[in-house]
């Protein structure tokens, strides 16, 4: 999809591109942005699979209050992807269904 | 519905009405830089063509959703309003305007790519269509907000008709 | 624990607008949003508003915004503002707040007063395949397209023509998307008809009383059915196909209220406000006379309308704290009200004054 290059009435005024991985593959979105709205950017529109009957979700209200976005972020599931602001190498991943809990000493450890 | 209460429905204009009407010919005919047509039939909170009129030429409103009435006499063609509009529902026509077959008419526009001046465009009518090509003549931006308002040579048996313009690149 | 005066819960245009009164009263606020930035709808809004002089009208919907952010940063000693930070929880035993900040720093505050300016979430419909990505809030669109420069799509099937339906896609066209057309329902557009004018000299199709009546697509988007709807509301014809990527709700919304609900405010279900809404008294106080309510958040309805409301909401606020005198508050009042009748006059204001009219009382036995 990308970004908008030019428009009649708005400017953008991103802050510094970054890397980060979805799903182990390199992307790259501007830092502060929300992770949702770089994803889209990169034409990743399913964020999550539901956990019954493995449905695409992917954006849908960008003001967190739909948990449609709902992924896992650098190893914590349920993030507000929409509202949850991007940096310099996260690791983003599709959420399946409720999405793992890491004890949080095995967090720490990472 | 009759297919005319259907078009107006959906936004398109089929007759005049109050808040949408043609100035008198007589006058409209002779007047060098043209005269407002404004078309905003329905009762909305909004003023701002009166209040960015120079002239008084929209008159006062008694109360706020009073659609615009217009002392033709006074308005000068200036287009102040047609780039304050918050509907964008100003245009002026200038029937004076180049040959007998020509009229100039001072369109807003808020889309890209922007137009340049000696350019041909595409006139369209109420619902998109393009009815004729016209010749940008000048092109500014009165309130520095990014509505232009556009000038463009139309033929003149079609100002009742053409109502915006596109610009192909 | 943290303490203020005053918490605006939302920085949209009814929360700013009631921060940025109080503060310049000289009352002590503390702002919250749950978003990235503050600015809530308003900052999405590439459109002129409507509305007199008073209201800013011809003044784009975002510059409102700046402006009003501007004032904020003015009133600097003042303000505090949290941004990314939901308040979640009111304890009404205490009247503490329960505030989020990013997603796992949960801490709490003892505001004297709120003023709830949480807004409105998106309404959707229901339909086969109505859960596919691609299907999204008009709110959404707004927000990926104006506010991050996020290209939403390359066809678009808006569904609804109020006002939302029809500035969105405006908005649309400006960020070079094509709209394939307009469903809506109802025998006529219900936003305002110079929004539909200028969607419709662009070459955009309007649909009345059509409805989508399924999303195709396996993992996302790939086109849509919609179909005409007969004089009592039933499907009739065939249905037809519609190629697009993106199908935009715009079906209206309905008030955030929980906080309101969570501190025992007295709710009633307003349809004409498109929800249950607090009741109020005329300076926006709700039943609990710790908290008012503006905005969408009390129905829903014109920015222009919130930013007044939320004046209001704040001058009422810090009128209780003794921030302002019995005269000042009575001419400020007055004249916001004057501003919010005239917003409300006319055939198009029919709904939301009458809205108003059933959930307001005339004064709550407090003080």
């Amino acid at each position: 999809m990308g970004w908008i290059k030019e428009h009649p009435v708005l400017e953008f005024s991103h802050k510094k591109k970054v890397k980060f991985v979805f799903d182990g593959k390199d992307l790259e979105g501007y830092e502060g942005e929300p992770i949702a709205a770089a994803l889209h950017a990169n034409g990743v529109t399913t964020y999550r699979k539901t956990k019954r009957m493995d449905r695409d979700r992917g954006f849908f209200c960008a003001i967190g209050k739909c948990s449609s976005c709902f992924m896992v972020v650098d190893g914590v599931p349920n993030v507000r992807t929409c509202v949850t602001a991007l940096k310099e190498g996260m690791n983003v991943e599709t959420q399946h269904g409720d999405g793992q809990v890491a004890l949080l000493d095995e967090r720490k450890r990472r | 519905m009759t297919k005319d209460e259907k078009l107006f429905n959906s936004g398109v204009l089929t007759q005049s009405r109050p808040g949408a009407e043609l100035p008198p010919t007589e006058l409209w005919n002779k007047k060098k830089n043209g005269l407002v047509i404004i078309e905003c039939p329905q009762q909305i909170p909004c003023n701002p063509c009166y209040s960015s009129c120079p002239t008084g030429a929209v008159l006062p409103f008694n109360k706020i959703i009073d659609v615009p009435r217009i002392d033709y006499t006074k308005c000068i063609g200036c287009s102040l309003c047609v780039a304050t509009c918050p509907g964008l529902a100003c245009f002026v026509v200038d029937l004076t305007y180049g040959s007998e077959e020509e009229a100039l008419m001072k369109l807003p526009y808020e889309m890209l790519p922007r137009p340049e001046i000696g350019e041909q465009v595409n006139c369209l009518n109420r619902i998109g269509e393009v009815v004729a090509q016209g010749k940008v003549v000048d092109i500014n931006e009165p309130r520095k907000d990014c509505t232009l308002v556009v000038h463009v040579v139309v033929p003149n048996d079609l100002v009742n008709e053409i109502r915006a313009v596109r610009v192909v690149k | 624990m943290r303490e203020t005066e005053l918490l605006v819960v939302g920085g949209g245009p009814a929360g700013l607008s009631a921060a940025v009164e109080a503060a310049s009263h000289g009352c002590e606020v503390m702002v919250v949003d749950s978003d990235l930035a503050l600015g809530g709808q308003l900052i999405k809004q590439t459109h002129k508003f409507f509305g007199s002089e008073s209201e800013r009208a011809g003044t784009r919907g975002f510059k409102i915004a700046e402006i009003l952010l501007d004032e904020l940063g003015q009133l600097k000693g003042k303000v505090e503002v949290l941004t990314n930070t939901t308040a979640e929880s009111y304890y009404r035993g205490d009247g503490v707040v329960g505030c989020m900040t990013d997603e796992d720093n949960y801490w709490f505050v003892k505001p004297k007063k709120i003023v709830n300016a949480t807004g409105a979430s998106e309404k959707i419909l229901p339909f086969p395949n109505n859960d596919l990505p691609g299907v999204y809030g008009a709110g959404a669109i707004q927000t990926l397209m104006n506010v991050y420069g996020v290209v939403p799509g390359k066809k678009v099937l808006m569904v609804g023509a109020g006002n939302i339906g029809l500035v969105v896609s405006y908005q649309l066209l400006q960020a070079g998307v094509d709209v394939v057309g307009i469903v809506e329902f109802l025998p006529n557009i219900s936003g305002y008809w110079v929004h539909a004018a200028k969607v419709r000299r662009l070459g955009v199709p309007v649909l009345l009383k059509h409805t989508i009546t399924r999303a195709i697509g396996e993992n996302k988007v790939e086109g849509a059915y919609i179909q005409a709807v007969d004089d009592n509301n039933q499907l009739m014809g065939e249905p037809q196909k519609i190629d697009c990527d993106i199908i935009c709700m715009s079906v209206g919304l309905s008030p955030t209220v929980d906080l309101l609900w969570q501190a025992g405010c007295k709710m009633m279900y307003v349809p004409e406000l498109c929800g249950y809404v607090a009741r109020r008294d005329n300076q926006m106080r709700t039943s609990n006379a710790d908290i008012w309510a503006a905005g969408d958040a009390h129905g829903i309805e014109e920015a222009s309308a919130a930013m007044v409301e939320g004046r209001i909401a704040g001058l009422g606020a810090a009128h209780s704290l003794d921030h302002v005198d019995r005269v000042q508050f009575g001419e400020r009042l007055g004249m916001f009200w004057q501003r919010l009748d005239n917003l409300r006059a006319g055939a198009t204001g029919e709904k939301i004054r009458c809205g108003v009219g059933k959930c307001t009382c005339q004064a709550w036995e407090v003080d």
